[in-house]
């Protein structure tokens, strides 16, 4: 697959890898994909008390376009409010990265895995 | 040492310079350039008579009548000519066909279209090493059967069928049996003398010889093979493939099956001593499998799935090698390899499997590096991995109830 620059450069120098407590109420933890279809994005937010993304860490398995999706999405979501956060569209993504029609997915997955960690950050919330 | 190190040899091979040397002997004015049908002049005759030399090498290194190699495009178009050859001439005989769900798309391709036209199509299970037993093909075989295709040495992951109990198989069935020999013409000793196998495919750029250029052995005595032919036209190769005969590439795969005859034995065992070399490198590495079987499988070729990480990601992060996957992110389709689907690989570990592939160029230092590179990158990748921290956490990943997508 012919790549652009910036998809290898988020590929090869990705930001925010790593992980977060998950155990922390503070942090929402996103899980998406599935190993079958070669794609698990693992997308964690630290949520400070202003309400704004501190921290965003991610782990994903998946192909050279799933890495820099990830990479994007977490650099793009810190410093931002889970509001801004979830204006996040894959397309964005998308284009960034200028992903060739067939890695589009890789986008949108990115794009579940903020959503699904907010949706997680805001129920630990209510549950307080 | 040239960066990226060429590994893919089960993909091509570059042409051996001694190959491109006669070739370029038959392409100018200077050179034999003359239409070998041309019977009228000397220009035609020397042609033909360089394309009788070579149709000689090649049945030379596979111990057959030079009569019985017809020259083609390549292995598909040999598959092609075979398959459809056989059933177009014997479907008043039966319209039952026998071959693997391993097959090279050339031959499944081949299958598929045949069934649309009334065929009956067997695709054999292969066992788990990738090979085909002698056994499941008797058990296939049907009092309408007229061919069994199977491929020699398997291209994804090197695992060798035994033709030789197979065609006794078919033999005393009195059913024609195909084998395509891509993977294996030049690295495995082939004797159709002895062999009782009825049509042979070959491929030239497999074995340091130009791409576009094949070739079929099609027995022509006990029994003598008919065929109908694919590609109709004028009298070439007793009008069993009309066009042209292309000179330059017929006399280039000819000096390539030569050098392989006398370089066969040597060059088989250097070559396996670099798979062993690179295995040993690579197999204290956790949680990673071999696809197919070291010790029966062919030489050239080493198939290994590294669990946990996607195989287009671990390509891209080994982008100083170039090597192939199953993993379905390098396809136009999505899916993963079906070879190694049909193996028994979870889609995860067909996703995760990387095929290295070496030849007559490849060097000790050119193996040492890549494990080298391998170790390390696999380590970079599972250190971004969610799997590899759950299989470390001692979660068992195909208990988890995962989404679709």
């Amino acid at each position: 697959m012919q790549y652009s620059e910036k998809v290898i450069e988020h590929f090869e120098n990705p930001k925010n890898i790593g992980s977060l407590d998950e155990h922390d109420p503070q942090v929402g933890t996103g899980i998406i994909g599935a190993p079958a279809c070669g794609d698990v994005m693992k997308l964690q937010i630290k949520v400070n008390d202003q309400g704004i993304i501190e921290d965003a860490k991610f782990k994903t398995y998946g192909c050279g376009s799933a890495i820099a999706s990830s990479s994007v999405a977490t650099e793009w979501i810190k410093g931002k409010t889970l509001k801004e956060a979830l204006a996040v569209k894959n397309k964005d993504i998308a284009e960034e990265l200028s992903l060739p029609p067939i890695k589009v997915h890789c986008s949108v997955l990115a794009a579940q895995a903020i959503a699904a960690a907010i949706e997680d950050y805001r129920k630990k919330k209510k549950g307080h | 040492m040239n960066l990226p190190i060429y590994l893919d040899y089960a993909a091509t091979t570059p042409v051996d310079p001694r190959v491109a040397q006669k070739m370029c002997g038959c392409l100018t004015r200077d050179g034999v350039f003359g239409n070998p049908a041309s019977t009228t002049h000397q220009y035609g005759w020397v042609a033909a008579k360089l394309v009788e030399d070579a149709r000689e090498q090649v049945a030379d290194l596979i111990e057959a009548k030079p009569r019985e190699i017809i020259w083609t495009s390549g292995a598909t178009e040999s598959d092609n000519l075979a398959i459809k050859g056989v059933a177009l001439f014997y479907q008043h005989k039966g319209k039952h066909i026998v071959t693997s769900k391993v097959e090279h798309k050339a031959v499944l391709g081949v299958c598929r279209y045949l069934e649309s036209l009334g065929f009956e199509i067997t695709y054999l299970t292969p066992q788990p090493d990738g090979s085909i037993v002698p056994e499941q093909v008797e058990e296939a075989l049907r009092d309408d059967t007229i061919l069994v295709s199977l491929m020699h040495v398997n291209n994804e992951i090197g695992s060798v069928t035994d033709i030789a109990k197979i065609g006794e198989i078919t033999r005393a069935h009195h059913i024609i049996f195909h084998v395509d020999a891509a993977q294996s013409a030049g690295k495995i000793p082939i004797n159709l003398k002895e062999l009782n196998v009825d049509l042979m495919s070959f491929s030239a750029h497999k074995i340091y010889g130009p791409k576009g250029m094949g070739a079929l052995f099609v027995r022509n005595d006990q029994p003598k093979v008919r065929l109908v032919p694919v590609i109709h036209g004028s009298e070439q190769e007793w009008g069993l493939r009309a066009g042209t005969l292309p000179t330059h590439q017929i006399v280039g795969m000819g000096e390539a099956f030569h050098i392989a005859k006398s370089e066969i034995e040597q060059e088989s065992k250097r070559i396996a001593n670099l798979r062993q070399r690179l295995w040993n490198g690579l197999k204290d590495i956790e949680a990673i499998q071999l696809n197919g079987n070291l010790d029966k499988g062919a030489s050239h070729l080493l198939n290994v799935s590294f669990n946990y990480i996607e195989g287009e990601a671990l390509i891209m992060a080994l982008k100083n090698i170039a090597v192939s996957t199953g993993s379905a992110c390098t396809s136009a389709s999505l899916k993963p390899s079906y070879v190694l689907k049909a193996l028994g690989l979870s889609d995860e570990l067909a996703h995760s499997s990387i095929r290295f592939s070496f030849g007559r160029f490849t060097t000790e230092a050119e193996i040492d590096y890549t494990i080298h590179l391998v170790k390390e990158k696999v380590a970079e990748l599972r250190n971004m991995s969610p799997l590899w921290d759950m299989y470390k956490a001692g979660i068992n990943i195909s208990t988890i109830e995962w989404g679709e997508h």
